[in-house]
C-alpha cells in the first residue's frame, strides 16, 4: 500500500470512529422516537458514507456488513418498518461490528478473520417484507447526492472540478449505471483507472461538506495533541523569559523598556491562558456513549432507564477527561444494575415504571463536580453494615459507631458488593474501589449519598487540570522538590528547642505528637538516600520543618530541610527511563529555569511503609480517631455568648470569623440576614435560640440597633449549608482535651466540659440549626432559595 | 560508489565514539542539572532545554569506564531516541567526520561486558578506530534501580 493510501486509510478509520459514535447515539435516540425523520436521515448518511470509502479502500467485509445495514435503515427510512428495540439491537451490532473491523485495520491492516454471516442474516431478515430483495432496494439511489433531499453538488461535478477528471469518463459511468451495473459512481471510475481513490475520497467530503447541517467544521481544525503540547511548552519557557525581562526592566532606568516589558507581561499571560484553553474539552464528548451504555445496561437485566444529562459543556483538560472515561462509564453501568429496580418493583413502590438517571456536571471552587444519581432504591445502611462486619473488612464494634455516611462510603473498600447476584455488570466485588483509586490519583475525591427507596448520588470531584498545578516547593540535600498542594495538610515548624521533647521516638521510629495523635515522620533525604548526613535538619540548625500530609487516608509528617513557597508549576512527565521510580510522579521547571522533581506523595507513603497495601489499616485507624477524640485534644473557639457566658465550638466546624457593621444586617422576613461572598448569609442570634429553645416559641426579631457597634459572626458550615452564629465576643482559640464534662443545663447545648481550667458551654450546632429552620419553615438549602427569592 | 555517512564523534575516557550525525539534535555545553534520587546510577539528572526536561545519560557510567575525573565539565550530546530527546554526557567533542561503509567491521568476539551491546562495531579511521554507538541501546535503562531491590 501507498503512502498516500495509508494516510487515506488513516483519515478514514479516525473520521469513521467518530461517525460510530455519533451513530450509537442516533440510534439509542431514534429508538426513543422512531418518527424522527432527520435523525434517521442522519444515520442513514454516516452509515453509507462508511459503506462507500470501505468500497473504494477494498475492506469488502466491512462493506458487506455497512451494506446490509444500510439496507435495513433504506426500509425504515421509507417508512416500510418502523423502529423497534430489535432493530435497534441489530443495529448497534451492526455498529460493533464495524468498530472491531476498523480496530482490527488499525492494528494489523486487515478486516481479521471473522464471521458476520449470523450477523449479516440477522439483518436481512428484519427488512419485512422478505418478498423485496434487499439488494434493490439499496440500489434505488445510484450516487450519494440524490440520496438527501437538501441539494448538493453532485459526485460527479466535483471529480471534474477538483481532480480533473473527464466528463466523459463520468458520462461513461453514469451510461453503465443507468444499464443496471450496481456499483458506485466512485466504484466504477476507480475500477475504470479514470480516479484515483484518494480524489474520490476527498469528493464524497467535499460533497459531505455542502449537504452538512452546519459550517461547523469550518471554524474547527484537528491538531495534533503533541503540537498543543509542545505549544504549551513554548508558552511555559516564555513565561520564565518574561520573568527575567520584568526583573531586568525593574532595574533599569527605561521607560519605553519597561513599557514594552509590561506589555509582554499581559500578553504573556493571555497567551497561557488561551493555550490552556486549548487543551480543554467538554465532559459531553464522555458522556455521549453514555445513553448507548445505558441502553445495554438496562435491556440486559430487563430494566427501563431513562439518561439526562446536564452541564455537558463543562470543560475538563483532556488528561482528566480521558482518566475520568472508565471510573465514570463504571458508575454509570452500578447505576443502572443495582441503583434502579425492576419495573414491576418500581410500580409496586409508586414510582414511575422507567428509572431515572441523572448526569450533571458543574464547576465548583477550582474543581470540577460530577454527580451521579439515580432515583431507585437507595442504599442500604444496615445491609452494608452487615456486610461489611461479615467480610472482616470492620469489627462490629467499629460498625456501631460509624454515621450512615461513613458507612455508605464502605462501598469503596476493596472486596465490598452489595449485589445479591454477580451479574456480567457488576457485583463482582470489584470496582467502587477501583473507581475510588483511579479518582484519587488524578487528585480527586468520591462521595456517596443515598436515601433508602428514593435514589443514591455519587458525586466526583476532580481537578480542572492536571498540567498546571498548585505545589509547595521544599528544599532538601540542597534540590527543590514540589510537592502537589491536594496532599498536603498543613505545616508545623520545630524550633531547636522544641524539637528534644516534640519528637518522640516508638522503638526507634520517630513520630510528633500532633494535637494529641501520633504522627509518624518520615524523613525526605533518608528516603531519597540523600548523600547528606543522615539527619542534617535535626542537628544542624536546630529546627525542624514538618510538610503534614495525607495519602490514602493516612497522615504522616514528611520532616524536610527548608520551605519555600507555594507555587503553580507545570506538570511535565517524567520520561520512561525514569519511570521506575515510583516516589516522583513528574517534573517541573522553576522560575529560574532548574528542573525540580514533584514528588508523588503516595509512592513516598508506600516507600516508607506508612500505607500498606491494603486499606483496612487506614480505616481502623479511622475509626479509633473517632472513638479517640472524646480523650484526645481536640481545638476550640471560645467565645462569650449571651449573658458573657463562655462557650465553645470545635474549630473544625467554623468555616471564618467575620465582623459586620450593623448597617450590613438586613431583615428577611423576622431573619437578620447579610450579605456574604454573593450569598445570603443568615443570621443565627445565639440569645434568640437559646430563648426560643426555652420556650418551644419563635420570638419575633427586631432589626439592630443602628447605633450599636459591629456584630462579630462566627460563619459555620453544617451540611453543606453556611449561616453565621452572632455571639458576643471571641475570646480564644485553645486545645484541651475537654474531658471533664457534665450534661447540658439547656437545649442547644450538648454538654458543659472543662476548658482551660474553666466550665464552658459546648454548643450543638444541629440543634441549633433545627431551632432556627423552626421559625423559618424552610428546610434545604437555605443560602440559596433566599437567593432565588430575591 | 561506496556509500558514506556522517558521524559526530566525542571522547570518552581517550577512547573515540560516534553517533550518527541525523540522530542528533544538538551539542551544548554542561547545563545545570537536578539530581534525581533513587534513579538507575546511569542517570545524571535532569536538564531543562528550552522548556523541554531531558534525561542526562553518563555514558562512562553506561559503558561501565572509570567516572570522570573531578572538575571535568561534561559536554551534552542530545540525541533522539524512541523515547525523546535524550542527553549523552561525553568529556569532549570531536570533529564531525564522513565515512565509507567499506571500513566498518563489527565488534570483536573478544569484546565483552555491557559495550559489546551497545557498540554496533567500530569504523577503521586513518589514525584510529571511532566505536559506533547504539543510541537506543545506551538510552535504554534495563537496568534494575536499586531501590526495588534494597526497600524491605
Amino acid at each position: 500500500m501507498s503512502d498516500s493510501d495509508s494516510d487515506i486509510v488513516q483519515d478514514f478509520l479516525v473520521e469513521s470512529y467518530e461517525n460510530l459514535d455519533r451513530l450509537d447515539r442516533e440510534l439509542v435516540g431514534l429508538e426513543k422516537n422512531p418518527q424522527d425523520r432527520d435523525a434517521l436521515a442522519s444515520v442513514f448518511r454516516t452509515i453509507h458514507t462508511i459503506k462507500g470509502t470501505c468500497g473504494f479502500l477494498g475492506f469488502n467485509k466491512l462493506e458487506k456488513v455497512a451494506h446490509v445495514g444500510e439496507s435495513l435503515l433504506t426500509r425504515l427510512r421509507d417508512g416500510q418498518l418502523t423502529l423497534n428495540p430489535e432493530l435497534t439491537t441489530a443495529l448497534l451490532g451492526m455498529v460493533d461490528a464495524v468498530r472491531q473491523m476498523l480496530g482490527s485495520i488499525e492494528a494489523s491492516g486487515g478486516e481479521g478473520e471473522r464471521d458476520d454471516t449470523k450477523l449479516i442474516a440477522t439483518l436481512t431478515r428484519l427488512q419485512q417484507p422478505p418478498d423485496v430483495p434487499a439488494r434493490s432496494v439499496a440500489r434505488t439511489t445510484p450516487s450519494g447526492a440524490s440520496e438527501v433531499a437538501c441539494p448538493a453538488p453532485r459526485l460527479g461535478d466535483i471529480l471534474i472540478q477538483q481532480a480533473g477528471v473527464a466528463p466523459s469518463e463520468i458520462s461513461r459511468a453514469i451510461e453503465l449505471q443507468k444499464n443496471g451495473d450496481p456499483r458506485h459512481l466512485g466504484e466504477i471510475l476507480v475500477e475504470q483507472g479514470a480516479a484515483r481513490p484518494a480524489d474520490v475520497v476527498d469528493a464524497l467530503r467535499i460533497q459531505q461538506l455542502s449537504r452538512g447541517p452546519g459550517g461547523a467544521s469550518d471554524s474547527t481544525i484537528r491538531v495534533d495533541v503533541g503540537l498543543l503540547d509542545k505549544v504549551m511548552n513554548l508558552v511555559g519557557e516564555l513565561v520564565l523569559a518574561r520573568n527575567q525581562l520584568l526583573q531586568i526592566s525593574n532595574t533599569v532606568e527605561d521607560t519605553g523598556l519597561q513599557a514594552v516589558s509590561q506589555r509582554m507581561n499581559l500578553i504573556a499571560t493571555e497567551l497561557q491562558e488561551a493555550v490552556m484553553r486549548t487543551r480543554m474539552q467538554p465532559i459531553g464528548n464522555i458522556w455521549a456513549q453514555f445513553p448507548r451504555t445505558v441502553r445495554d445496561v438496562a435491556l440486559g437485566c430487563g430494566k427501563e432507564v431513562g439518561i439526562e444529562m446536564e452541564g455537558k459543556e463543562t470543560e475538563l483538560d483532556k488528561t482528566i477527561i480521558e482518566a475520568i472515561k472508565d471510573p465514570l462509564t463504571h458508575l454509570v453501568r452500578n447505576s443502572v444494575d443495582h441503583g434502579i429496580e425492576l419495573p414491576e418493583d418500581r410500580v409496586k413502590a409508586g414510582k414511575d415504571r422507567s428509572g431515572r438517571l441523572i448526569l450533571r456536571a458543574f464547576h465548583e471552587g477550582g474543581q470540577v463536580n460530577i454527580e451521579i444519581s439515580d432515583d431507585g432504591a437507595g442504599l442500604n445502611g444496615e445491609r452494608i453494615r452487615k456486610k461489611a462486619v461479615e467480610r472482616a473488612l470492620i469489627t462490629a464494634e467499629q460498625a456501631a459507631r460509624m454515621s450512615e455516611r461513613e458507612i455508605f462510603n464502605l462501598i469503596f473498600l476493596p472486596g465490598f458488593s452489595t449485589a445479591e447476584k454477580v451479574s456480567n455488570v457488576s457485583g463482582r466485588g470489584v470496582g467502587m474501589d477501583v473507581v475510588k483509586t483511579n479518582v484519587e490519583k488524578i487528585g480527586g475525591t468520591v462521595d456517596v449519598q443515598s436515601t433508602l427507596g428514593r435514589g443514591t448520588t455519587v458525586r466526583v470531584k476532580i481537578p480542572l487540570t492536571l498540567a498546571i498545578i498548585p505545589a509547595l516547593v521544599i528544599t532538601c540535600g540542597g534540590d527543590r522538590y514540589a510537592i502537589p498542594r491536594v496532599s498536603l495538610l498543613e505545616l508545623v515548624r520545630l524550633e531547636a528547642d522544641e524539637v528534644g521533647k516534640g519528637i518522640e521516638l516508638v522503638h526507634g521510629v520517630p513520630v510528633y505528637r500532633l494535637r494529641g495523635r501520633l504522627l509518624p515522620l518520615v524523613y525526605l533525604s533518608r528516603e531519597l538516600k540523600l548523600a547528606a548526613d543522615v539527619r542534617p535538619a535535626t542537628e544542624k540548625d536546630g529546627a525542624v520543618n514538618i510538610v503534614v500530609l495525607q495519602a490514602d487516608g493516612r497522615q504522616f509528617g514528611l520532616v524536610v530541610d527548608q520551605i519555600n513557597d507555594t507555587e503553580e508549576i507545570v506538570v511535565k512527565p517524567l520520561r520512561k527511563q525514569l519511570k521506575t521510580v515510583k516516589t516522583f510522579a513528574g517534573s517541573s521547571i522553576m522560575g529560574d529555569g532548574k528542573v525540580a522533581l514533584i514528588l508523588d506523595v503516595l509512592g513516598l507513603a508506600q516507600r516508607a511503609s506508612v500505607v500498606t497495601e491494603t486499606r483496612d489499616r487506614a480505616l481502623t485507624e479511622k475509626a479509633t480517631e473517632s472513638a479517640a477524640t472524646a480523650g484526645e485534644k481536640q481545638v476550640f473557639l471560645l467565645f462569650a455568648g449571651p449573658g458573657d457566658s463562655r462557650m465553645a465550638i470545635p474549630l473544625s466546624t467554623l468555616a471564618r470569623l467575620e465582623e459586620f457593621p450593623v448597617a450590613q444586617v438586613e431583615m428577611s422576613g423576622s431573619q437578620w440576614v447579610t450579605q456574604y461572598r454573593g450569598q445570603i448569609l443568615p443570621l443565627i442570634r445565639l440569645n434568640v435560640v437559646l430563648e426560643e429553645c426555652r420556650n418551644k416559641l419563635p420570638t419575633l426579631q427586631a432589626p439592630p440597633a443602628p447605633d450599636s457597634g459591629p456584630i462579630q459572626v462566627l460563619v459555620l458550615n453544617h451540611d453543606g449549608r453556611s449561616f453565621g452564629l452572632v455571639v458576643e465576643r471571641i475570646l480564644d482559640i485553645v486545645e484541651d482535651r475537654a474531658d471533664v464534662r457534665s450534661a447540658a443545663t439547656r437545649a442547644a447545648v450538648l454538654y458543659s466540659v472543662v476548658i482551660g481550667d474553666r466550665v464552658t458551654e459546648l454548643l450543638d450546632i444541629p440543634a441549633i440549626l433545627r431551632s432556627a429552620d423552626m421559625r423559618t419553615a424552610r428546610p434545604g438549602p437555605l443560602t440559596r432559595s433566599a437567593a432565588v427569592a430575591n | 560508489m561506496a556509500h558514506t555517512s556522517q558521524f559526530c564523534t566525542f571522547y570518552l575516557d581517550k577512547l573515540l565514539f560516534g553517533v550518527e550525525l541525523k540522530g542528533v539534535q544538538e551539542v551544548i555545553r554542561s547545563l545545570e542539572m537536578t539530581k534525581v534520587p533513587l534513579a538507575p546510577a546511569v542517570v545524571s539528572g535532569l536538564i531543562n532545554l528550552r522548556g523541554q526536561i531531558v534525561t542526562a545519560v553518563d555514558l562512562r557510567r553506561r559503558l561501565e569506564l572509570e567516572s570522570r575525573p573531578a572538575g571535568m565539565l561534561a559536554m551534552n550530546v542530545v540525541v533522539r531516541s524512541e523515547d525523546g530527546a535524550v542527553s549523552l554526557l561525553v568529556d569532549e567533542i570531536g570533529d564531525v567526520v564522513e565515512v565509507e561503509e567499506t571500513t566498518f567491521e563489527p565488534a570483536p568476539e573478544t569484546l565483552r561486558g555491557s559495550i559489546r551491546t551497545m557498540i554496533l562495531g567500530v569504523h577503521k579511521l586513518n589514525d584510529r578506530l571511532m566505536h559506533v554507538l547504539d543510541i537506543e541501546k545506551a538510552c535504554q535503562m534495563t537496568e534494575v534501580p536499586e531501590t526495588v531491590a534494597a526497600s524491605p
